[in-house]
């Protein structure tokens, strides 16, 4: 295998992701401050604290967050800690 | 694509800067998306809700990180953690040392292979736009020429030129000791089966 060849090859081992995986992760710090904002009424709110123990999903559409998976098991550590 | 070092985006992404955040996912995202894809071959469902779980466990323990150089090896031990619980999850084996067989040979390839994509970064624009659109996003000589305004037959010799020039970027020594010949024909190489 010549240099040239094997560079080829390496560039083919690393193939990009699908541009929305990649846009989401660049989402996360305004996602993180937007749940910073929903953790901080949760502690002010008993009804909203159960609303978000119950149906966490319900919540984040109600707040305009797209419940994704990483997001929901996000906020869900935050809420554990 | 951002040319500050790892230690830089790290400590610019500690400060809140967004920006450096976008970078750093742009850098990492298909080194992450190998790992998940290759190494551990996850299929395509799950690999996209791991690698936003990796992201997002950066994104949190960004702060834990000791040695701000280590970027690499961290966010690799991150992606494997987490490959490693979503296998466990969907009841598949996971080796007792939670590592598949070939796994580290994979990681070593990985790495390699990201410094060598890294380095289309300091080729031309051009050069770097051919490279990544025929190698990496796997598009015909006849997608390339049409988007670029190229006849598809040249294609494949700006692709072999551009191929040395990373090779020259990659071994310095190796361009020089070669002195300033033309760039090498595409005969023997994986180029001409995309028209």
């Amino acid at each position: 295998m010549t240099p040239e060849e094997r560079i080829a090859e390496l560039l083919r081992a690393v193939p990009a992701p699908p541009q929305g995986w990649v846009e989401a992760a660049k989402e996360l710090p305004r996602t993180s401050r937007e749940l910073d904002a929903i953790l901080e009424r949760v502690e002010q709110a008993e009804r909203l604290r159960e609303l978000a123990v119950r149906e966490l999903e319900e919540l984040l559409r109600a707040e305009g967050v797209e419940p994704t998976p990483a997001v929901v098991s996000h906020l869900r550590r935050r809420l554990a800690s | 694509m951002d040319a500050a070092s790892d230690a830089e985006l790290v400590e610019r992404c500690r400060a809140g800067d967004d920006v450096a955040w976008a970078a750093l996912v742009d850098r990492y995202a298909r080194y992450v998306h190998a790992i998940l894809t290759r190494v551990y071959r996850l299929g395509q469902h799950d690999a996209e809700d791991v690698f936003q779980e990796v992201f997002a466990r950066i994104f949190e323990r960004l702060d834990t990180l000791r040695d701000t150089d280590a970027l690499r090896p961290w966010i690799a031990q991150t992606a494997r953690n987490c490959a490693v619980d979503a296998l466990r999850r969907s009841g598949r084996e996971v080796p007792v040392d939670e590592v598949p067989e070939g796994a580290d040979d994979g990681l070593a390839r990985l790495d390699e292979a990201l410094t060598v994509h890294a380095a289309l970064d300091r080729l031309s624009p051009e050069c770097h736009e051919i490279l990544d659109r025929f190698f990496c996003r796997d598009e015909s000589y006849r997608t390339i020429g049409a988007e670029l305004g190229l006849p598809a037959g040249t294609i494949a010799s700006r692709i072999a030129r551009c191929l040395s020039r990373l090779r020259d970027v990659l071994d310095p020594g190796a361009g020089r000791a070669r002195g300033r010949k033309s760039a090498p024909s595409t005969s023997g190489m994986q180029v001409e089966e995309r028209r």
